[in-house]
């Protein structure tokens, strides 16, 4: 399902881990388990941090809010768990052409404060977050939709306040134009960012984001900041994903250990991941109701190629460092099993997903990693760095990255430790960074177009390395106007095909979640961008 | 008295602004900005960004951020809004300022009383079994890390024993802040008894007690009275100073325990970058440290008839 943060691995990265000791992969998802009575409206609680920011829909980039906001709020669209889209609040977005889309809602959907859902709550709350005035941290979302440009103008003053893109026909039928057609746009409505706003919310945006109404399965209760954050089920809920329990309480932890302490003695009754240090032991204690699954999210090395090192370098001496890493050694030892060795650069759970994209280059061969280094005419200066926030816990992988890299090949390899997040990032940003990067990537909608136009496209926010080549650039375009989705998504498949020739980055490994629930709930399932899905959570009778 | 107190409040002024003024600065020199964190690894569009910037002062050059900022905090007690969540500072301070005092408050207390009974029976008893005893288990509390001992604490108590709550999910259950006020003042405890023990036990030879004895006083007198007020000041010192530290530097025991102090805010807040935040966190505590040397020497001259302030 859903989801954008990228900040949310910033969350993850705090949690990865420490120490050395070996823990078996293995799945062991459950969630029948359903022999007790089940109350349904008993409430349960979920292990969240403090939300960063208020609680508004296209304010939210970071896990502990946006889990919240999807509670609160529906969007036209969703996914479902091979990424295939279903329809939520629309009955039906359709185009002829990929640049003008009709979208058609359900009649019938109310606000929690009783308002009716209108094609009006869609467009105005768009054109409210799109504007700059409005400060929302994730307006750029809204850029694909023709007008954009005068709204938020790259320089100089706006010339509209709205954009010309979006027109209402009627109550429940609105028209979206985007300024050049986007096959796969209908999946980026999914994000929360698409959410509709009631009236109210435009008369105190603030107290709006203090105590939010929705359209979607919970109502907001309270919030208690620092400490909690309650919502209930919206009873007149009328999509397909109604609550099956009373309500949640989102409940602040100040560290994941204290949350997987208060898991044991069932005082919490979900978590989203369990901290490093109960790694080796949380599948004993929990029993079937450890959780250990792959989400969509890929962990990479990044080549900056704005550096002289690497300007002129020859993919092969890339491919040859992507093949000395022992990616299955790694995972199953210093992460203990919590990723999963990549293949491609495509993470799996998306649309256009294919097992084994990058071929070879992703597999450990030390003989075969020394002569391509050889053939690219090696590695300038022998050696490379790689830079990481140390306050994430990657110090030990990058590590065992750079001793298997150093082991099979002989280039000498450190790692690059910045003080903090705020420090990695700044030096990314300012194109400061010595060699190699860390860099994270949890999905924002399921389609590979996120993994790749999104990352590697010259132009790209996401594409800090400055890694440029015309080619993928237009290939990317090709696929981009592709006049079907499943066109789309094979022309962007043979792109990922053509990577290895590139070699934008080196893939590593995919993110798993592991989490655990307690004995009072059942049926705890989690999506693709590693949060429980809240909706099926049933709560067992006391 | 009276002078002396008000020019002690007087020198608070410059220190006040001093240490605003420095930590105003060191915020300001470390890399990364609190706008640009708030979009993490994909970057925001550079008009949000802006306004944001303009919107919290960021644009201006530093000397005016300062400028603006003190105005506003003394004309208008306003110690400005958090970045990220859009919330004045006054009520973040207003949610974690409480929550730390029941901690800190039961903390002290533990260590003030405990501290002390040990250091008194230790030191009346120096160079035998008691005495080394107690010295050992001091040794010991001192050398053990705050976390280790949360952790242990937590496992034994919570875990296998099950007395009390693994954390503190009420922070107005003052029962439930037992655990981690114990892990917190544990390390000050050992301090305030060696400290005790010593001054105890070397003012126990003074010849103002010799006289206290030889006049027939009772036992009790001799140590309560004469014995002990003259041993408190190192040990006051000492509490008073530690008295802020407990506050402001609870950070492992908070993050153990799931408490959500000034401790962990501050460590939050230096991570995000958040200046205001920070300042109005620090500022508060520079006020409690300096109160609290205030009280500190005045205490001085209630427990030691020799000292006078005029």
């Amino acid at each position: 399902m859903r989801g954008a943060k990228s900040a949310k691995w910033v969350a993850i990265a705090a949690v990865v881990a420490l120490g050395a000791t070996a823990c078996g992969g293995g799945s062991g998802d459950s969630g029948d388990d359903s022999k007790a009575a089940i109350d349904p409206n008993g409430k349960f609680s979920v292990e969240v941090g403090e939300p960063e920011n208020p609680l508004q829909p296209a304010n939210t980039m970071e896990s502990n809010g946006s889990i919240v906001i999807r509670s609160l709020f529906s969007t036209l669209v969703d996914y479902d768990a091979s990424g295939k889209i279903v329809m939520v609040n629309a009955q039906s977005v359709d185009s002829t052409d990929n640049k003008t889309f009709t979208v058609k809602l359900k009649p019938g959907w109310k606000f929690h404060d009783g308002t009716p859902v209108t094609a009006t709550s869609y467009v105005k709350a768009w054109n409210w977050a799109a504007n700059p005035a409005n400060k929302q941290t994730n307006s750029f979302w809204f850029s694909d939709i023709e007008g954009y440009d005068k709204v938020a103008p790259a320089k100089g003053k706006p010339t509209a306040t709205e954009m010309s893109g979006l027109k209402v026909v009627d109550d429940n039928t609105f028209t979206i134009t985007l300024a050049k057609p986007l096959p796969y746009f209908v999946y980026k409505l999914g994000y929360e960012v698409f959410a509709p706003l009631p009236e109210s919310f435009y008369k105190d945006p603030a107290a709006a984001g203090q105590k939010p109404v929705g359209n979607g399965p919970y109502k907001f209760v309270s919030w208690d900041h620092k400490k909690s954050i309650e919502v209930a089920r919206y009873d007149d809920y009328q999509g397909q994903n109604k609550a099956k329990n009373g309500g949640v309480v989102f409940k602040n932890y100040t560290s994941l250990e204290t949350a997987y302490q208060d898991l044991k003695s069932n005082n919490v009754d979900v978590l989203r991941q369990v901290a490093p240090k109960d790694l080796p032991v949380y599948k004993a204690d929990l029993g079937d109701r450890a959780v250990d699954k792959p989400y969509s999210s890929i962990q990479s090395i990044a080549v900056a190629y704005y550096t002289p090192q690497w300007k002129k370098i020859d993919p092969k001496v890339i491919q040859g460092l992507s093949m000395a890493i022992d990616r299955d050694t790694i995972t199953k030892t210093v992460l203990q099993g919590t990723r999963e060795p990549a293949t491609g650069w495509v993470a799996k759970g998306v649309l256009g997903y294919t097992p084994n994209a990058a071929g070879d280059i992703t597999k450990y061969d030390p003989a075969k990693a020394k002569a391509l280094i050889a053939e690219g005419g090696g590695v300038p200066g022998n050696a490379i760095s790689i830079q990481f926030n140390a306050d994430g816990g990657h110090k030990d992988w990058v590590e065992a990255v750079c001793n298997s890299i150093t082991k099979a090949t002989g280039v000498k390899c450190t790692g690059d430790s910045k003080a903090d997040f705020q420090t990695d990032l700044q030096a990314r940003q300012n194109k400061q960074v010595k060699s190699l990067y860390r860099s994270g990537w949890v999905l924002d909608y399921p389609f590979i177009a996120n993994f790749i136009r999104d990352l590697f496209g010259t132009q790209s926010d996401g594409n800090q390395g400055g890694f440029s080549s015309k080619e993928i650039d237009d290939l990317i375009a090709k696929a981009d106007a592709a006049p079907s989705l499943e066109e789309s998504e094979k022309l962007y498949q043979q792109v990922e095909k053509e990577l290895p020739k590139y070699m934008p980055s080196i893939p590593l490994w995919y993110y798993k979640v592991n989490a655990g629930y307690s004995e009072n709930v059942t049926g705890v399932e989690y999506a693709q961008d590693g949060d429980p899905i809240l909706t099926g959570v049933q709560v067992k009778k006391k | 008295m009276g002078r002396y107190v008000a020019r002690r409040l007087l020198q608070m002024i410059p220190v006040f602004f001093g240490t605003t003024l420095l930590i105003f600065l060191m915020v300001y020199a470390l890399p990364g900005d609190p706008v640009s964190g708030l979009f993490g690894d994909k970057g925001g569009s550079p008009q949000v960004i802006a306004a944001l910037k303009h919107e919290y002062g960021l644009d201006l050059p530093i000397y005016e951020q300062y400028f603006n900022y003190m105005r506003d905090m003394i004309l208008h007690a306003d110690f400005g809004t958090q970045i990220a969540s859009g919330r004045p500072v006054t009520d973040v301070l207003g949610d974690a300022f409480p929550v730390t005092l029941r901690l800190a408050g039961l903390a002290f207390a533990f260590e003030a009383v405990l501290g002390l009974t040990l250091g008194v029976l230790s030191g009346l008893r120096a160079g035998r079994v008691t005495d080394n005893a107690i010295l050992l288990i001091t040794l010991l509390l001192i050398s053990v890390p705050v976390f280790v001992l949360g952790f242990i604490l937590q496992m034994v108590f919570a875990d296998q024993l099950g007395w009390v709550a693994p954390s503190v999910n009420d922070d107005t259950d003052l029962t439930q802040f037992i655990l981690p006020a114990v892990v917190l003042g544990t390390a000050s405890l050992a301090y305030v008894t060696r400290l005790t023990r010593t001054s105890i036990a070397e003012n126990l030879r003074a010849d103002y007690i010799r006289t206290a004895v030889a006049k027939g006083l009772p036992r009790r007198r001799v140590v309560g009275v004469h014995l002990m007020r003259n041993s408190l000041i190192p040990v006051v010192t000492y509490l008073g100073a530690d008295l802020g530290a407990l506050m402001g530097g609870a950070v492992v025991t908070e993050h153990i325990f799931n408490i959500h102090g000034v401790g962990g805010t501050i460590a939050e807040s230096i991570v995000r970058r958040e200046g205001t935040t920070l300042i109005g966190l620090v500022t508060i505590l520079v006020l409690v440290y300096l109160l609290a040397s205030l009280l500190v020497d005045l205490l001085y001259a209630v427990l030691d008839p020799r000292i006078r302030y005029a």
